[in-house]
């Protein structure tokens, strides 16, 4: 894709064809499928931070007339240290084990230890009082910085911290180290005239996704299991399920449910493997539903940071040295997306100097997950807040700061490939021209800017267009759809078959029905689905135009396809699809489009936000005023949902820079697991959020697209941050900005 | 435990039901009468998306008792539209793509009516204080409350 072309369905702004049963409540959501004779089941979850178990005795329930099942540990088939691709990163099949029932050790208050199904809801959820189990209470560790330091209790005795030149003969709560480099830091820093260091600080966060994990599943005398669930990959969730209840994959189907929200919480398994271990007991049905409670304590948060950054430049703007320590919170097991949080860091600026390491530690809370960009909001956070900082400093614009350090075509990232065509340049230069940024400021008012980066992924997709004879069709795919991307889907086979939208049905099929789909992550599902979709809708294109190449008695070389018709370029005929379609039993049979891909050349995409806040003063509460997100979309198949995401992640962005945060009593215990207290951004919270897609085409996609799902968590943290700094006066190096630690900023500096 | 025999009308039509007097409304709607258009986010009253309304009055159904359905007159999100017609609120949310992975919406559709018939010509702000008890994840906000004020106008039109 080289240069700007006209699209005729592209870019129209549909009405997505799951839309109707989502406004009439007949969508079916995780908790939606019930079974005949189906039966409940519920987890028994620690009460200590991190604790030894001693003993656990089920004899009482499993004698309770209620009860049909009971399920621990012990119950999984012998597993070992293993890693696998069970979702959208490597995982350990050993700790995926023990965080989903715990082993010898809770690592994290709300770990699984045991479950039950019974004949009611309520009834498993009495039952649990009946398993007895005996703990050693152990100190917790609840802060990156304690658990690394060398008299910090351990959590795993066999964890030897990994990545190091000599792997330590004693454990301890660092996971492992990595480090990335370019040029000589040192020399950097020498050249440097003004120099910006400080440590910031990001708390543990949720992704809050509004339906909890839940499912369904059942076993036939055969053994072949069905599990329906609310995943971002029913195929990942089949792998991890088989893997860690040793079975063929062939026996276990899982269907994606729709899903109610996911922002990468939803890449891994918590209850489905635990309700097929109920279901193979008790021979019947099971449905397992977790509460709000539980999805905050005993589900996937993203990781609390503290972070070290220092950057240099020259008096005219030039950065020298960028330099980077980014601590990531794992939870009870190894696992924080440090690995992304270093490759993302400094990636939007081309610097010839920089030295990042990063550390994977683990504390005792839960296990983390993706979220959105994972790694890529706090560590970018960091290095946004120093360049702003230094831009001050300089007394240079922070775009004009960053116009001249911006990344752009043949940049050399420190991670190792150089950056094709990227727009952070012309999102800067949006930010410049947008009249947000040109507005002028009330009183108690401040603004900041900045910019995120997000790599964005391809991989394993497979798509199956099936024509009908009435000419209109069914695209099958297998990415969980997760925020309208079947009407992308629907938009890009259009433009590839010539036919309207409307006349093609896209469905998200299971995991029976299509080769394997990589789970809905990454920023991955336009991208590489919908590549999966061309190539699907042009093979039926190729065979549309072989049957009137028959009919017509010429090759099909002789056909041209234009708008959903065949012409006969060695005389005067036309067909159309559903003409060719009608006749497709005497010409050959059904026609049926497929594509197996493992995708290639995903198009990073970079943002740039501006945030203007008003702070009151004498509360420390912070209003989001005015907002503006800019980020390049590559090409925007349907706009409106393009829209949609930059405003959600700018919306959670907001929420986490703003008051998002576990808060933990000295116990290591959640005080605040419900979303009265986690409080995600309401309504009356926000202002409407402008947005501006910026297109620099993805080269490696046929229309140009990169993925737009996750870079617009990235700026937020940053761009409200710096607006507070610049509100009160003072620069806020630690979130949430919330009233308590606001008011404290504006006291101290008196 | 014994159950209660409730009777009660939801979207206009006459129904009976047994529950446990510990049962709640949200409940009994979704595991009683497979109501499952009725969603659970928290079961705490803070998420809105169990948003029903009881005589009018728009409530979180995990708050209210399945027994304190006897004798109202409940509304669901299953009774919002009219035979094979979507109701003018619907057909906005799907226009303004007011919805990404659409778990809120039976709730902020319900809860959208209940202020369009207490105050047809909200401002913004009035709608965003009047639908801060429905949360969304995924938009943000932007084009539900886009939604929500063409919405109004439209009725406006209607009425």
């Amino acid at each position: 894709m080289s240069e700007a072309r006209e699209f005729k369905y592209i870019g129209q702004r549909t009405i997505r064809p799951d839309g109707y049963d989502k406004v009439t409540g007949r969508a079916n959501y995780g908790a939606d499928l019930s079974l005949p004779g189906m039966i409940w089941g519920k987890i028994l979850r620690s009460p200590y931070a991190h604790a030894r178990i001693l003993n656990i005795d089920t004899s009482k329930a499993e004698a309770h007339p209620d009860v049909m099942a009971v399920a621990t540990y012990q119950d999984f088939p012998h597993v070992s240290s293993e890693t696998f691709q069970g979702g959208e990163a490597p995982t350990d099949l050993l700790d995926l084990a023990k965080n989903i029932l715990a082993d010898d050790k809770v690592l994290y208050h709300g770990h699984a230890i045991a479950a039950i199904a019974a004949r009611t809801e309520s009834a498993a959820e009495a039952a649990l009082s009946l398993i007895k189990i005996d703990y050693e209470v152990l100190p917790p560790v609840m802060d990156v910085a304690d658990a690394m330091k060398p008299e910090s209790p351990v959590l795993h005795d066999d964890m030897f911290t990994q990545g190091l030149e000599e792997t330590p003969d004693t454990p301890s709560n660092i996971a492992s180290r990595m480090e990335l480099k370019k040029g000589d830091i040192e020399a950097g820093f020498a050249q440097a005239e003004v120099v910006v260091e400080r440590d910031y600080y990001t708390p543990t966060v949720h992704q809050g996704y509004i339906e909890p994990h839940a499912t369904t599943v059942s076993i036939d005398e055969d053994g072949q299991a069905m599990v329906w669930c609310s995943t971002q990959g029913h195929f990942d969730v089949r792998a991890s399920t088989a893997k860690l209840l040793n079975m063929e994959l062939g026996k276990i189907k899982v269907v994606a449910a729709e899903i109610g929200g996911g922002f990468g919480g939803k890449t891994t398994v918590y209850l489905e493997p635990v309700a097929l271990i109920l279901s193979k007991k008790s021979g019947r049905p099971v449905k397992m539903i977790m509460t709000r409670d539980e999805v905050f304590r005993a589900s996937g948060p993203g990781s609390a940071t503290r972070s070290r950054v220092k950057i240099g430049a020259k008096k005219d703007g030039t950065i020298t040295a960028m330099q980077a320590k980014l601590c990531f919170e794992a939870g009870g097991f190894k696992g924080s997306p440090m690995g992304p949080g270093c490759m993302t860091v400094f990636t939007p600026y081309d610097v010839e100097n920089m030295y990042i390491e990063g550390y994977d530690v683990v504390v005792n809370k839960p296990k983390v997950a993706a979220y959105r960009a994972p790694g890529a909001p706090q560590a970018e956070f960091a290095a946004e807040m120093a360049l702003n900082e230094l831009a001050d400093k300089l007394g240079i614009d922070p775009i004009e700061f960053r116009l001249k350090n911006a990344a752009r075509k043949g940049t050399q990232t420190v991670y190792g490939p150089k950056l094709k065509a990227v727009g952070l340049v012309e999102c800067l230069e949006a930010a410049k021209n947008s009249p947000h940024y040109k507005a002028a400021l009330g009183e108690n008012q401040g603004r900041g800017l900045a910019a995120g980066f997000w790599f964005n992924i391809g991989g394993q997709s497979s798509v199956i267009i099936n024509m009908n004879p009435d000419g209109t069709g069914t695209i099958i795919e297998g990415s969980p759809d997760i925020g309208g991307s079947r009407a992308s889907m629907q938009l890009m086979a259009a433009e590839t078959l010539g036919i309207p939208a409307s006349n093609l049905r896209p469905v998200v099929a299971d995991t029976e029905h299509l080769a394997y789909n990589q789970t809905t992550g990454g920023s991955r599902t336009t991208f590489a689905t919908g590549m999966a979709v061309i190539e699907a809708a042009q093979d039926v294109v190729n065979q549309l135009k072989e049957r009137a190449a028959a009919v017509w008695n010429v090759t099909s070389e002789q056909v041209e396809w234009v708008d959903g018709v065949a012409i006969n370029t060695a005389g005067e005929e036309k067909l159309t699809a559903a003409e060719i379609c009608k006749g497709a039993e005497r010409t050959g049979g059904q026609i049926s489009g497929t594509a197996n891909i493992n995708a290639r050349g995903a198009g990073p995409s970079f943002a740039v936000h501006i945030c203007d806040v008003e702070v009151d003063k004498e509360t420390g509460k912070v209003d989001v005023v005015r907002y503006t997100a800019i980020q390049d979309a590559g090409k925007a198949i349907h706009p409106s949902y393009v829209e949609g995401q930059y405003q959600g992640g700018a919306s959670q962005g907001i929420g986490w820079a703003l008051n998002e945060e576990y808060i933990y009593n000295e116990d290591g215990i959640m005080e605040n697991a419900g979303f009265l207290d986690y409080r995600i951004p309401l309504a009356s919270d926000l202002p409407m959020i402008d947005t501006v897609i910026v297109e620099v085409p993805n080269p490696f996609h046929p229309f140009g697209v990169r993925g737009v799902g996750e870079t617009g968590i990235v700026p937020p943290l940053a761009a409200v941050a710096t607006a507070v700094s610049n509100a009160i006066g003072v620069r806020m190096t630690d979130l949430p900005c919330s009233p308590p630690r606001v008011l404290k900023a504006i006291q101290d500096a008196g | 435990m014994t159950k209660t025999h409730v009777t009660t009308s939801i979207n206009g039509e006459p129904v009976e039901f047994l529950c446990e007097p510990g049962d709640t409304l949200l409940n009994v709607l979704r595991n009683e009468l497979q109501m499952t258009g009725t969603k659970e986010g928290c079961g705490s009253g803070d998420c809105g998306a169990c948003s029903v309304t009881v005589d009018g009055r728009l409530v979180c159904s995990c708050l209210v008792l399945g027994v304190e359905a006897q004798g109202a007159e409940i509304g669901t999100v299953e009774g919002i539209e009219s035979k094979d017609k979507l109701h003018t609120i619907q057909q906005k949310f799907l226009e303004h793509a007011a919805l990404q992975c659409g778990i809120c919406t039976p709730g902020l559709i319900v809860s959208t009516k209940a202020l369009l018939e207490e105050n047809p010509n909200p401002t913004e702000e009035e709608a965003r204080y009047y639908l801060a008890g429905n949360l969304c994840r995924c938009t943000g906000y932007d084009k539900i409350i886009r939604a929500v004020m063409d919405s109004a106008e439209v009725m406006r039109g209607e009425a």
